[in-house]
Protein backbone atom coordinates (compact mmCIF):
# COMPACT_ATOMS: atom_id res chain seq x y z
CA UNK A 1 0.00 0.00 0.00
CA UNK A 2 2.85 2.39 -0.53
CA UNK A 3 2.60 5.72 -2.28
CA UNK A 4 -1.16 5.97 -2.76
CA UNK A 5 -2.25 9.51 -3.52
CA UNK A 6 -5.75 10.98 -3.68
CA UNK A 7 -7.02 13.80 -5.90
CA UNK A 8 -6.83 17.22 -4.23
CA UNK A 9 -10.30 18.10 -5.37
CA UNK A 10 -13.47 16.61 -4.01
CA UNK A 11 -15.63 14.74 -6.53
CA UNK A 12 -19.10 15.88 -7.60
CA UNK A 13 -22.13 14.91 -5.62
CA UNK A 14 -23.46 11.45 -6.58
CA UNK A 15 -27.10 10.30 -6.53
CA UNK A 16 -28.23 8.27 -3.56
CA UNK A 17 -30.19 5.03 -3.89
CA UNK A 18 -32.91 3.96 -4.39
CA UNK A 19 -32.64 4.60 -8.13
CA UNK A 20 -34.85 3.06 -10.81
CA UNK A 21 -33.70 2.68 -14.37
CA UNK A 22 -34.48 0.89 -17.59
CA UNK A 23 -31.28 -0.73 -18.83
CA UNK A 24 -30.07 -0.91 -22.43
CA UNK A 25 -31.95 -4.21 -22.87
CA UNK A 26 -35.22 -2.69 -21.67
CA UNK A 27 -35.12 -4.37 -18.26
CA UNK A 28 -36.47 -2.56 -15.20
CA UNK A 29 -33.65 -2.34 -12.68
CA UNK A 30 -33.79 -0.93 -9.19
CA UNK A 31 -30.68 0.06 -7.28
CA UNK A 32 -31.00 -0.20 -3.51
CA UNK A 33 -28.88 0.05 -0.41
CA UNK A 34 -27.83 -3.34 0.84
CA UNK A 35 -25.93 -5.04 3.62
CA UNK A 36 -25.83 -8.04 5.95
CA UNK A 37 -29.59 -8.62 5.52
CA UNK A 38 -28.94 -9.50 1.86
CA UNK A 39 -26.37 -12.19 2.69
CA UNK A 40 -28.32 -15.15 1.29
CA UNK A 41 -29.44 -13.34 -1.86
CA UNK A 42 -25.88 -12.27 -2.53
CA UNK A 43 -24.57 -15.81 -2.04
CA UNK A 44 -27.04 -16.86 -4.75
CA UNK A 45 -25.89 -14.07 -7.05
CA UNK A 46 -22.23 -15.02 -6.64
CA UNK A 47 -23.07 -18.68 -7.20
CA UNK A 48 -24.35 -17.61 -10.62
CA UNK A 49 -21.30 -15.44 -11.32
CA UNK A 50 -19.34 -16.41 -14.44
CA UNK A 51 -15.86 -17.55 -13.31
CA UNK A 52 -14.48 -15.94 -16.49
CA UNK A 53 -15.52 -12.54 -15.10
CA UNK A 54 -13.49 -12.91 -11.93
CA UNK A 55 -10.71 -10.45 -11.22
CA UNK A 56 -7.72 -10.76 -8.90
CA UNK A 57 -9.08 -13.88 -7.24
CA UNK A 58 -12.56 -12.60 -6.42
CA UNK A 59 -15.33 -13.53 -6.16
CA UNK A 60 -14.34 -17.00 -4.96
CA UNK A 61 -15.75 -19.87 -7.01
CA UNK A 62 -16.96 -22.41 -4.42
CA UNK A 63 -20.06 -21.56 -2.38
CA UNK A 64 -18.35 -22.18 0.94
CA UNK A 65 -15.60 -19.73 0.00
CA UNK A 66 -18.20 -17.22 -1.24
CA UNK A 67 -19.93 -17.40 2.15
CA UNK A 68 -16.68 -16.89 4.01
CA UNK A 69 -15.75 -13.97 1.76
CA UNK A 70 -19.14 -12.23 2.09
CA UNK A 71 -19.08 -12.85 5.82
CA UNK A 72 -15.94 -10.70 6.04
CA UNK A 73 -17.15 -8.02 3.63
CA UNK A 74 -20.74 -7.44 4.76
CA UNK A 75 -19.88 -5.82 8.06
CA UNK A 76 -21.61 -2.82 9.62
CA UNK A 77 -18.70 -0.68 8.43
CA UNK A 78 -18.95 -1.51 4.73
CA UNK A 79 -21.20 0.37 2.28
CA UNK A 80 -23.25 -1.79 -0.11
CA UNK A 81 -25.64 -1.29 -3.00
CA UNK A 82 -27.32 -3.90 -5.18
CA UNK A 83 -28.96 -3.78 -8.59
CA UNK A 84 -32.16 -5.83 -8.49
CA UNK A 85 -34.07 -7.30 -11.45
CA UNK A 86 -37.22 -9.40 -10.99
CA UNK A 87 -36.59 -9.53 -7.26
CA UNK A 88 -33.03 -10.88 -7.44
CA UNK A 89 -29.69 -9.08 -7.24
CA UNK A 90 -27.86 -8.98 -10.56
CA UNK A 91 -25.12 -6.58 -9.47
CA UNK A 92 -23.37 -5.62 -6.25
CA UNK A 93 -21.02 -2.77 -5.46
CA UNK A 94 -19.22 -2.34 -2.17
CA UNK A 95 -16.89 -0.10 -0.18
CA UNK A 96 -14.79 -2.00 2.38
CA UNK A 97 -12.82 -0.10 5.04
CA UNK A 98 -9.05 -0.58 4.99
CA UNK A 99 -6.68 0.06 7.88
CA UNK A 100 -5.96 3.64 6.81
CA UNK A 101 -9.33 5.41 7.10
CA UNK A 102 -10.02 4.85 3.41
CA UNK A 103 -12.26 2.38 1.56
CA UNK A 104 -11.54 -0.16 -1.16
CA UNK A 105 -14.15 -0.35 -3.92
CA UNK A 106 -15.30 -3.29 -6.02
CA UNK A 107 -18.23 -3.85 -8.36
CA UNK A 108 -19.67 -7.08 -9.76
CA UNK A 109 -22.36 -7.49 -12.41
CA UNK A 110 -23.71 -10.84 -13.63
CA UNK A 111 -22.60 -11.64 -17.17
CA UNK A 112 -26.05 -11.31 -18.80
CA UNK A 113 -26.46 -7.86 -17.29
CA UNK A 114 -23.12 -6.42 -18.34
CA UNK A 115 -22.73 -3.68 -20.98
CA UNK A 116 -26.27 -2.45 -20.30
CA UNK A 117 -25.43 0.62 -18.23
CA UNK A 118 -26.08 -1.06 -14.87
CA UNK A 119 -22.49 -0.94 -13.65
CA UNK A 120 -22.29 2.83 -14.14
CA UNK A 121 -25.49 3.47 -12.18
CA UNK A 122 -24.44 1.00 -9.52
CA UNK A 123 -21.14 2.80 -9.04
CA UNK A 124 -22.80 6.24 -8.94
CA UNK A 125 -25.25 4.99 -6.31
CA UNK A 126 -22.43 3.40 -4.31
CA UNK A 127 -20.47 6.65 -4.29
CA UNK A 128 -23.69 8.51 -3.34
CA UNK A 129 -24.17 6.12 -0.41
CA UNK A 130 -20.54 6.62 0.51
CA UNK A 131 -20.97 10.39 0.56
CA UNK A 132 -24.07 10.00 2.75
CA UNK A 133 -21.99 7.86 5.13
CA UNK A 134 -19.23 10.51 5.24
CA UNK A 135 -16.70 8.33 3.43
CA UNK A 136 -13.83 10.57 2.36
CA UNK A 137 -11.35 8.49 0.43
CA UNK A 138 -11.95 5.54 -1.90
CA UNK A 139 -9.47 3.49 -3.91
CA UNK A 140 -9.56 0.48 -6.19
CA UNK A 141 -7.31 -1.70 -8.27
CA UNK A 142 -8.09 -2.68 -11.85
CA UNK A 143 -6.32 -4.86 -14.38
CA UNK A 144 -4.29 -2.69 -16.73
CA UNK A 145 -5.84 -4.22 -19.86
CA UNK A 146 -9.40 -3.51 -18.67
CA UNK A 147 -9.75 -0.25 -20.60
CA UNK A 148 -13.56 0.05 -20.47
CA UNK A 149 -13.47 -0.15 -16.66
CA UNK A 150 -10.60 2.32 -16.41
CA UNK A 151 -12.46 4.78 -18.69
CA UNK A 152 -15.58 4.48 -16.53
CA UNK A 153 -13.68 5.08 -13.29
CA UNK A 154 -12.04 8.14 -14.85
CA UNK A 155 -15.41 9.47 -15.93
CA UNK A 156 -16.63 9.14 -12.34
CA UNK A 157 -13.67 11.17 -11.09
CA UNK A 158 -11.10 8.54 -10.17
CA UNK A 159 -7.46 9.35 -10.86
CA UNK A 160 -4.47 7.02 -11.07
CA UNK A 161 -3.04 6.84 -7.55
CA UNK A 162 -0.24 4.32 -8.01
CA UNK A 163 1.00 3.18 -11.40
CA UNK A 164 3.91 1.15 -10.07
CA UNK A 165 2.21 -2.02 -8.91
CA UNK A 166 1.02 -5.04 -10.86
CA UNK A 167 -2.53 -3.71 -11.13
CA UNK A 168 -3.46 -0.11 -11.83
CA UNK A 169 -4.57 1.66 -8.69
CA UNK A 170 -7.06 4.55 -8.82
CA UNK A 171 -8.51 6.82 -6.13
CA UNK A 172 -11.21 9.45 -5.57
CA UNK A 173 -11.94 11.97 -2.82
CA UNK A 174 -15.66 11.89 -2.02
CA UNK A 175 -16.01 14.51 0.68
CA UNK B 1 11.31 -53.67 -25.52
CA UNK B 2 9.81 -53.87 -22.07
CA UNK B 3 7.15 -51.37 -21.16
CA UNK B 4 8.44 -48.47 -19.13
CA UNK B 5 12.01 -49.60 -19.41
CA UNK B 6 13.34 -46.18 -20.06
CA UNK B 7 11.17 -44.30 -17.64
CA UNK B 8 12.80 -45.77 -14.60
CA UNK B 9 15.60 -43.48 -13.43
CA UNK B 10 16.73 -45.22 -10.26
CA UNK B 11 13.35 -44.66 -8.55
CA UNK B 12 13.55 -41.72 -6.10
CA UNK B 13 16.24 -39.34 -7.30
CA UNK B 14 13.76 -37.34 -9.40
CA UNK B 15 13.58 -34.28 -7.13
CA UNK B 16 14.29 -30.80 -8.42
CA UNK B 17 16.73 -28.21 -7.26
CA UNK B 18 14.34 -25.67 -5.76
CA UNK B 19 14.93 -22.09 -4.55
CA UNK B 20 12.27 -20.50 -2.33
CA UNK B 21 12.52 -16.72 -1.93
CA UNK B 22 10.68 -15.06 0.95
CA UNK B 23 10.78 -11.84 2.94
CA UNK B 24 8.83 -12.63 6.09
CA UNK B 25 5.22 -11.94 5.09
CA UNK B 26 2.53 -14.59 5.76
CA UNK B 27 2.25 -15.70 2.13
CA UNK B 28 5.99 -16.48 2.19
CA UNK B 29 5.59 -18.73 5.22
CA UNK B 30 2.63 -20.46 3.56
CA UNK B 31 4.86 -21.07 0.56
CA UNK B 32 7.56 -22.43 2.90
CA UNK B 33 5.17 -25.01 4.37
CA UNK B 34 4.04 -26.18 0.93
CA UNK B 35 7.55 -26.29 -0.41
CA UNK B 36 8.85 -28.29 2.55
CA UNK B 37 6.00 -30.78 2.16
CA UNK B 38 6.74 -31.16 -1.54
CA UNK B 39 10.46 -31.47 -0.93
CA UNK B 40 9.82 -34.30 1.51
CA UNK B 41 7.56 -36.15 -0.93
CA UNK B 42 9.52 -35.53 -4.11
CA UNK B 43 13.06 -35.48 -2.76
CA UNK B 44 13.74 -31.90 -3.85
CA UNK B 45 17.01 -30.27 -2.97
CA UNK B 46 15.71 -27.15 -1.23
CA UNK B 47 17.33 -23.79 -0.58
CA UNK B 48 15.48 -20.94 1.15
CA UNK B 49 16.68 -17.40 0.44
CA UNK B 50 15.72 -14.68 2.92
CA UNK B 51 15.07 -11.49 0.96
CA UNK B 52 15.50 -7.95 2.16
CA UNK B 53 11.96 -6.85 1.30
CA UNK B 54 11.08 -4.12 3.75
CA UNK B 55 11.73 -2.52 7.09
CA UNK B 56 8.82 -4.53 8.53
CA UNK B 57 10.82 -7.74 8.78
CA UNK B 58 14.33 -8.14 10.14
CA UNK B 59 16.12 -10.73 7.95
CA UNK B 60 17.84 -12.33 10.98
CA UNK B 61 14.49 -12.86 12.71
CA UNK B 62 12.98 -14.23 9.53
CA UNK B 63 15.94 -16.58 9.07
CA UNK B 64 15.64 -18.00 12.57
CA UNK B 65 11.87 -18.48 12.15
CA UNK B 66 12.56 -20.32 8.89
CA UNK B 67 15.18 -22.54 10.58
CA UNK B 68 12.60 -23.44 13.26
CA UNK B 69 10.07 -24.43 10.61
CA UNK B 70 12.68 -26.40 8.68
CA UNK B 71 13.74 -28.29 11.82
CA UNK B 72 10.11 -29.09 12.61
CA UNK B 73 9.61 -30.42 9.09
CA UNK B 74 12.80 -32.46 9.27
CA UNK B 75 13.70 -31.73 5.66
CA UNK B 76 17.32 -31.03 4.86
CA UNK B 77 17.34 -27.41 3.68
CA UNK B 78 19.93 -24.72 3.10
CA UNK B 79 18.97 -21.27 4.39
CA UNK B 80 20.75 -18.15 3.18
CA UNK B 81 20.25 -14.39 3.17
CA UNK B 82 20.26 -12.39 -0.06
CA UNK B 83 20.75 -8.71 0.69
CA UNK B 84 20.07 -6.06 -1.94
CA UNK B 85 17.25 -5.70 -4.46
CA UNK B 86 15.15 -8.77 -3.65
CA UNK B 87 13.76 -9.65 -7.08
CA UNK B 88 16.99 -9.23 -8.95
CA UNK B 89 19.11 -10.96 -6.30
CA UNK B 90 16.78 -13.94 -6.27
CA UNK B 91 16.68 -14.24 -10.08
CA UNK B 92 20.46 -13.96 -10.41
CA UNK B 93 21.12 -16.41 -7.59
CA UNK B 94 18.80 -18.93 -9.26
CA UNK B 95 20.69 -18.64 -12.54
CA UNK B 96 24.14 -18.68 -11.00
CA UNK B 97 23.43 -21.77 -8.91
CA UNK B 98 21.46 -23.48 -11.70
CA UNK B 99 18.21 -24.03 -9.85
CA UNK B 100 15.38 -25.81 -11.69
CA UNK B 101 12.70 -23.67 -10.11
CA UNK B 102 12.05 -20.52 -8.10
CA UNK B 103 9.15 -20.62 -5.64
CA UNK B 104 7.57 -17.47 -4.20
CA UNK B 105 4.47 -16.64 -2.16
CA UNK B 106 1.21 -16.03 -3.99
CA UNK B 107 0.60 -12.51 -2.76
CA UNK B 108 -1.28 -10.80 0.03
CA UNK B 109 -5.00 -10.06 0.12
CA UNK B 110 -6.47 -6.57 0.02
CA UNK B 111 -9.35 -5.67 2.40
CA UNK B 112 -11.68 -6.70 -0.45
CA UNK B 113 -9.96 -10.07 -0.70
CA UNK B 114 -8.23 -9.27 -3.98
CA UNK B 115 -4.88 -10.91 -4.51
CA UNK B 116 -2.13 -8.33 -4.65
CA UNK B 117 1.08 -9.49 -6.22
CA UNK B 118 3.98 -7.70 -4.66
CA UNK B 119 6.92 -6.01 -6.27
CA UNK B 120 9.18 -9.04 -5.79
CA UNK B 121 6.69 -11.42 -7.42
CA UNK B 122 6.24 -9.11 -10.39
CA UNK B 123 9.96 -8.66 -10.87
CA UNK B 124 10.74 -12.37 -10.63
CA UNK B 125 7.88 -13.44 -12.91
CA UNK B 126 8.92 -11.00 -15.61
CA UNK B 127 12.69 -11.13 -15.31
CA UNK B 128 13.84 -14.54 -14.10
CA UNK B 129 15.07 -17.03 -16.69
CA UNK B 130 14.16 -19.79 -14.27
CA UNK B 131 10.65 -21.30 -14.12
CA UNK B 132 8.65 -19.69 -11.32
CA UNK B 133 5.97 -21.25 -9.09
CA UNK B 134 3.54 -19.01 -7.19
CA UNK B 135 2.15 -20.85 -4.19
CA UNK B 136 -1.60 -20.39 -3.55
Amino acid sequence: MTGRTYPDETADSFPKPPISLTDAEGREIRIEESGVADFDRLVEMYDAFDPADRAQGIPPVKEEAVREWLDTLLSEESVNVVAVHDGSPVGHAILVPDSEVAYELAVFVLHDYQSAGIGTKLLEALLGSGQAADVEKVWLTVERWNEPAIALYKKLGFETSNAESFELEMAIRLS
Amino acid sequence: MQAGSFLRPGVASSGMKVLLGMGGSPDGFDALEETLARARDAGDELTVAVLDTSDDHDPDDVESEIRDRVDEAGVETAVTQLPGHPGSQLSQFAEREEFDRIVIGGGQRSPMGKIELGEVAEFVLLNADTTVTLVR
